[in-house]
């Protein structure tokens, strides 16, 4: 039976991405759980010009250690992410395919001189989750503006937007159970 | 759930392979068709896929850099928003790009928030400039002159003179009798020519006093006079980038004459108590029913303005020169009244046709639309018939005592000649022979001007 495997790219709480499987497991109707076993360091991404990691590299490293996996991956990271086109992003996924990863950098308050707000930084993470993993299901961004895959392009639109998937989206997703 | 309306394209060009592949996953997300090329010359053979919606294009490539590339993308697709992405920005290759019409100019790494709200203007610009054509399109092809009814050789040359004219940006004046259409033939050249998108404005010399004609014409400034309680724009300035229609010309004052004169050379103006030069682009077109000569010669009307407005002059025919469009124009405004009463009137016995083709005409179009109007009004069946007309009867002229054809002929040209004051080339048009042939009958039949 197809799951989902939750992998952490450390540094990363273990318990932040413990936090994630109920939720997770609620909108996909699939078991999520949590390989620690597999966790490796984010170092295998760092580029040194940029100062932040490579999230291609991330979804290298993460389908080199998992051949032939049956289900979905998604790596999840405290450190920033880039693609060299882009500045910054928040997570990068196969569209239609097998990995994802999201990075919870720039979705705590900090990042932008803000007081921490775990319970929010931790809402910022789910959302970012459910989303990697729509586009590993195949599905693209959604103009609805509650809709968990709507675009977020700035830690705002993530807020704005709901944590769920619309009901059109949540009826895209392949082998979904009602 | 993404957008199922027609799927938008992007087309990335940079040499960089991860550049390439990143940018077309990220793009793919939001639903858009995404291709990419690792040079110039890739990107042209690409071309031949597209139409693409936006072109991502780097500028340090190897080969034909960005810039160049830039330009020969230009003359394959005017239409493409194309964004310039470079690691090395300069001042000059921005200014530069953007001369070349690029629609922005980014650089790399981009920021994402940035890049998506670029490429989301980018192709909403697209879809304005787009409808925007298609706009000017239909009313390119709305423009032709519908309203002018007629299959007349008289009507067919005056339509020939007017498109002649509309693509140019000559004055023109159009003479003939009051209710022919002069204004209709204003509308056809304007509608026609290259300043069809931005208004004609009319303006009847003849309706309004010399007092208000001039703040009618180049407006005032507030307090000019006791009831200006607001700066008003006047017809030349609302004319600016179109065309000015100045009916009855031939009504205005001495002094408007000056005035009129000077604004239509210089093409600037100050309204009525101000004191700023206000400069507008306008086209002249003038229509009168009045012998401007005559005028002249009793001194009413300025030689000066004369040969400035009378630069291409198009005389309309009167309805009863052209007897053969009745018909036409009987059942066009049968068709039209039909629609606006919502009335099931769809023909007209012969009997009225007959009336209506021997009647004179002297309120020329405007007079056989008003009589048809009124018939409409009248008529409880599905036809115009001769109760419903406001006349019943019209005298039929004598005919020779003599009927042969040449007898005819000889009568109806001597009539003829008659109604154009003896101008032969006029007369000749009407009766659309030659005018070597209108001599040689009028030797033959021994007629002689009064």
């Amino acid at each position: 039976m197809q799951s989902i495997k939750l992998v952490p790219v450390l540094p990363v709480s273990i318990d932040l991405l413990r936090s994630l499987c109920a939720p997770l497991e609620a909108e996909y109707r699939l078991p999520v759980r949590v390989d620690a076993a597999h966790a490796f360091d984010s170092e295998c991404a760092f580029d040194v010009s940029r100062g932040q990691c490579n999230s291609s590299v991330v979804l290298a490293e993460l389908l080199r250690l998992f051949p032939g996996h049956d289900g979905k991956l998604l790596a999840i990271t405290s450190v920033d992410l880039f693609i060299p086109v882009l500045t910054f992003v928040f997570g990068e996924a196969q569209l239609n395919d097998l990995a994802a990863v999201a990075s919870g950098c720039r979705l705590r308050e900090e990042f932008y001189g803000m007081a921490s707000d775990e319970g929010l930084f931790r809402e910022r993470v789910l959302k970012e989750a459910v989303h990697e993993l729509g586009h590993t299901f195949g599905l693209l961004h959604c103009r609805d503006f509650n809709c968990v895959m709507h675009s977020s392009t700035s830690v705002d639109e993530v807020d704005i937007k709901g944590a769920h998937l619309c009901a059109q989206c949540a009826a895209a997703v392949p082998g979904r159970r009602l | 759930m993404a957008d199922t309306k027609r799927q938008q394209s992007i087309l990335i060009v940079d040499d960089e392979f991860i550049v390439r592949t990143s940018l077309s996953k990220w793009f793919a997300q939001d639903g858009y068709k995404t291709a990419a090329a690792e040079d110039a010359i890739h990107a042209l053979k690409m071309m031949d896929a597209g139409p693409w919606d936006v072109i991502i294009l780097d500028i340090k490539m190897p080969g034909m850099d960005g810039l160049e590339l830039l330009k020969k993308l230009r003359e394959i697709d005017t239409s493409a928003q194309i964004i310039m992405a470079t690691a090395f920005a300069s001042v000059e290759s921005a200014v530069q790009a953007l001369k070349d019409g690029a629609f922005d100019y980014v650089t790399k790494p981009i920021d994402p928030d940035h890049l998506s709200h670029l490429v989301s203007n980018a192709i909403r610009q697209k879809m304005l400039s787009n409808e925007n054509t298609l706009l000017h399109q239909h009313i390119s092809e709305t423009a032709v002159s519908s309203e002018i009814v007629g299959e007349s050789p008289q009507m067919a040359r005056v339509l020939d003179l007017s498109m002649t004219v509309a693509k140019t940006d000559t004055t023109v004046m159009i003479r003939g009798e009051s209710g022919t259409g002069k204004e209709l033939i204003a509308r056809t050249i304007h509608a026609n020519s290259a300043r069809r998108y931005f208004p004609i404005i009319p303006v009847n010399c003849g309706a309004v006093s010399e007092s208000l004609l001039e703040s009618e014409l180049f407006g005032h400034e507030r307090g000019a006079f006791t009831s200006a309680q607001y700066r008003r724009k006047g017809k030349f300035e609302m004319a600016d980038g179109g065309t000015i229609f100045l009916d009855e010309i031939g009504t205005i004052s001495q002094k408007m004459q000056v005035e009129l004169l000077r604004v239509i050379e210089a093409k600037q103006f100050m309204r009525v108590g101000g004191s700023e030069t206000v400069h507008s682009d306008f086209r002249v077109i003038c229509a009168t029913n009045r012998n401007l000569e005559a005028a002249i010669a009793d001194g009413s009307f300025r030689e000066d303005l004369y040969y400035r407005l009378n630069v291409f002059s198009i005389s309309v025919p009167p309805l009863r020169e052209r007897r053969v469009d009745i018909p036409q124009l009987a059942q066009f405004f049968m068709h039209k009244y039909a629609a606006v009463m919502n009335k099931n009137v769809s023909e007209i016995t012969p009997d009225t046709m007959d009336i209506l083709m021997r009647y004179d005409w002297p309120g020329n179009v405007r007079e056989l639309e008003n009589v048809i109007e009124r018939a409409m009004v009248l008529a409880v069946s599905t036809s115009i018939r001769t109760c419903d007309m406001p006349f019943q009867t019209v005298p039929k002229k004598e005919g020779p005592a003599d009927r042969t054809l040449n007898a005819v002929e000889r009568v109806h040209i001597e009539e003829m000649l008659k109604q154009n004051n003896w101008n032969i080339s006029r007369t000749a048009e009407v009766l659309a022979i030659d005018r070597v042939t209108l001599y040689n009958k009028i030797e033959k039949y021994g007629l002689k001007k009064p």
